[in-house]
């Protein structure tokens, strides 16, 4: 966990007074309904469909089981006892009282947590891998350059009313886990000899125009980190469109202008920074990496669990949930928040409270939110394994499904959300059901499905190896489907036709896979790796059927006039 | 007629002295476009509250052209943004109608501190840590 220095708590609760007192002057009448959105979307506030929703961060994922109480405190005392864990890795509560909301946040400040920017055009939270500090392949700790940056973005007096929201990521490792084609920036730490940077791509993102970003520079040394960013900034608060909600992102930006031409605008702006005060200083680098604490590692700790006495329960968990550590001895451990019947990502109250419970015993007491919806406990020792199985299966946290099929990333949709077009919720929970056999899930190998419930895409339905998209036809919805998609190296999924209704969905899955599964060269070749080498011809035959097969009821478009 | 805030104090307006030129930019127009010479007073333009181009506008003018006469902010201006305009180089705010000046002097005091160089603080925080 980072630390906050008084400082940075000092920022947090002036943040909190600030915001106080934009809410006593709303509700006396003194700010406009159109004004105090600004400021409440700053500070997560959204008024959704039945209720405000609340968006807290969770800086690039990273949770204390202090901060992890608290948020299961704040949603027993002013919430219905549950929340969700985002695909931005944060935390949303779905039924606050407007009234509350600077009381909630002012109980977050004494957590070192708060609501800053998770909303509204402005910096939004910086993501990254979850695996972070812990991977393997890690070239540096992504953590610490987040944490850089959260400061660098966190109230920046110039680009506080960008265009547009405004996502950055970060990946520290030589595997893309933080998925930085398909951000504004994307960040990927590269080597060059001994000194670190980082390959910088812009422009991507997905959303109503989905986009791979660009690359605009291939190393980007350390020291210049800031200066870049505010370079690259600087051109998109200047000229980025204001006119367009739909065209503000700094990816219609990025393409009108075209790639090179942005590039030599960015690089221009920079020659004035480069150098500049702004300029990274090792002493600071030092100084952030020495507020994360530290897991103390047991120094001979080589156990390595006896495989022969596995349980195939256990087995399949550990195949599916448990990834490699850097340390010897450890293991990375993924709580699956998707068991069949549960909204992806929620979690209750009581929940949390027993997570941070085995948090505590098993991971030194910090764990991450994966951009999948699922929480990481990053430090556990191997030989605790088998307890920890035990315990998670206990509080229905063991699935077996992380990579899986039933691992469904979604956002909330209609039943929650004032943007929606469909629900995203009860399709999610009718394919699940329908891929309840776990051997029948495993036989199908690695498959990313996501589904959003409007264009906005927060289910990240585009790099889904199967993404679903809610549509509203005529007030009815209605399901697009989308395959071939892939976060990493990012690709966009196909439209695979018309679209469907949303009892349909089920049975349109069953026949990609089948599809699949029939013409996958070998287990080892996953639905995506089928798609990209076949095309999606087949595919779409299989659900569309042909004059012998009755097709799902589909909905065409009326022939455009 | 609209609050004017100038050096953190609540003013009556005065006129410019006529050798004094007042500009006024746009949110679209670039600062290295303008002459400042004999330039008194440059008013940048908010039309929307969350309008942010004026704000590189200004950072511009200081940091960049030496611009060291009055910036004032005009348009949709509210206390919430006071904090932010002077730190990018403001030193004077004509306040929407309705803004409680009083209130509004407070707001410079919002945050104390800020991470990032600016031209109130030409140095980030991390290189003025003790």
């Amino acid at each position: 966990m980072y630390l906050y220095d008084a400082i940075d708590q000092r920022l947090v609760d002036e943040r909190v007074a600030q915001f106080r007192d934009q809410t006593r002057r709303f509700l006396a009448g003194k700010l406009s309904e159109d004004e105090f959105k600004a400021l409440r979307l700053r500070n997560g506030l959204y008024i959704q469909r039945y209720a405000p929703m609340l968006r807290i961060a969770i800086p690039y994922g990273l949770l204390s089981t202090r901060q992890l109480r608290k948020l299961a405190a704040i949603a027993r005392k002013y919430d219905r006892a549950y929340g969700h864990f985002s695909t931005r890795q944060n935390f949303q509560l779905n039924w606050p009282r407007l009234e509350d909301v600077p009381e909630i946040l002012a109980e977050l400040a004494e957590v070192q947590m708060h609501a800053i920017q998770t909303s509204g055009n402005s910096f939004r939270n910086v993501t990254t891998d979850h695996f972070a500090g812990v991977a393997q392949d890690e070239i540096v700790d992504s953590f610490v350059w987040c944490e850089i940056l959260r400061q660098w973005s966190t109230f920046h007096p110039e680009f506080s009313f960008l265009p547009r929201k405004f996502k950055i990521a970060v990946n520290g490792a030589k595997a893309d886990r933080a998925a930085v084609g398909v951000h504004d920036i994307g960040l990927h730490a590269v080597k060059q000899g001994e000194e670190i940077g980082f390959r910088v791509l812009v422009g991507g993102g997905l959303g109503r125009t989905p986009i791979v970003g660009v690359v605009i520079r291939e190393f980007l040394s350390w020291p210049h980190l800031l200066t870049y960013l505010e370079a690259i900034l600087r051109v998109y608060n200047r000229y980025g469109r204001r006119d367009n909600i739909h065209k503000a992102r700094i990816k219609i930006l990025v393409k009108e202008r075209g790639a090179e031409k942005f590039r030599e605008e960015v690089e221009a702006e920079w020659a004035h920074l480069k150098d500049g005060p702004a300029t990274l200083i090792a002493e600071e680098v030092a100084r952030v990496e020495a507020r994360f604490t530290r897991p103390p590692y047991e120094r001979d700790s080589d156990y390595v669990l006896d495989e022969t006495t596995w349980s195939p329960g256990f087995a399949a968990w550990h195949k599916r949930n448990v990834q490699p550590h850097k340390a010897p001895g450890y293991a990375a451990v993924t709580l699956s928040l998707k068991k069949t019947g549960v909204p992806p990502g929620d979690v209750t109250s009581d929940q949390m409270d027993a997570i941070a419970d085995l948090v505590d015993r098993y991971s030194f007491g910090e764990l991450r939110v994966s951009h999948e919806q699922n929480l990481v406990l990053a430090n556990v020792r191997q030989r605790d394994l088998p307890a920890l199985w035990r315990e998670a299966r206990a509080l229905g946290l063991a699935t077996p499904n992380i990579g899986l099929l039933t691992n469904i990333i979604s956002c909330p949709g209609g039943d929650f959300c004032a943007l929606a077009n469909a629900k995203s919720i009860p399709v999610a929970q009718a394919i699940q059901e329908r891929f309840d056999d776990l051997d029948y899930l495993h036989e199908i190998g690695e498959l990313d499905l996501n589904i959003s419930g409007c264009m906005n895409a927060c289910g990240h339905h585009h790099v889904g190896h199967i993404g679903i998209l809610g549509v509203d036809k005529n007030g009815e919805e209605w399901y697009q489907i989308e395959i071939g998609g892939n976060q990493a190296p990012a690709a966009l999924g196909k439209v695979i036709g018309p679209s469907f209704a949303r009892a349909d969905v089920p049975d349109v899955i069953e026949r990609l896979i089948g599809c699949y599964l029939e013409r996958r060269d070998s287990e080892a070749e996953r639905f995506v790796d089928v798609v990209h080498r076949i095309g999606i011809e087949p595919f779409k035959e299989r659900v569309h059927g042909n004059a012998h097969q009755r097709a799902p009821r589909s909905y065409r478009e009326p022939a455009l006039a | 007629m609209a609050t004017l805030i100038k050096g953190r104090r609540v003013v009556t307006e005065n006129q410019p002295s006529p050798k004094e030129k007042v500009v006024r930019l746009e949110p679209a127009d670039d600062p290295a476009s303008i002459s400042l010479e004999g330039v008194g007073r440059v008013e940048v333009s908010f039309p929307k509250f969350g309008d942010g181009r004026g704000y590189s506008i200004a950072r511009l003018l200081r940091s960049r052209h030496g611009y060291r006469g009055e910036l004032r902010a005009v348009g949709h201006i509210t206390r919430d943004l006071l904090f932010f305009l002077e730190s990018c180089g403001f030193d004077a705010f004509e306040l929407r109608e309705g803004e409680d000046p009083r209130e509004a002097l407070a707001a410079f005091e919002d945050f104390s501190e800020s991470y990032q160089a600016s031209v109130a603080r030409p140095l980030p925080l991390f290189r003025r840590r003790a």
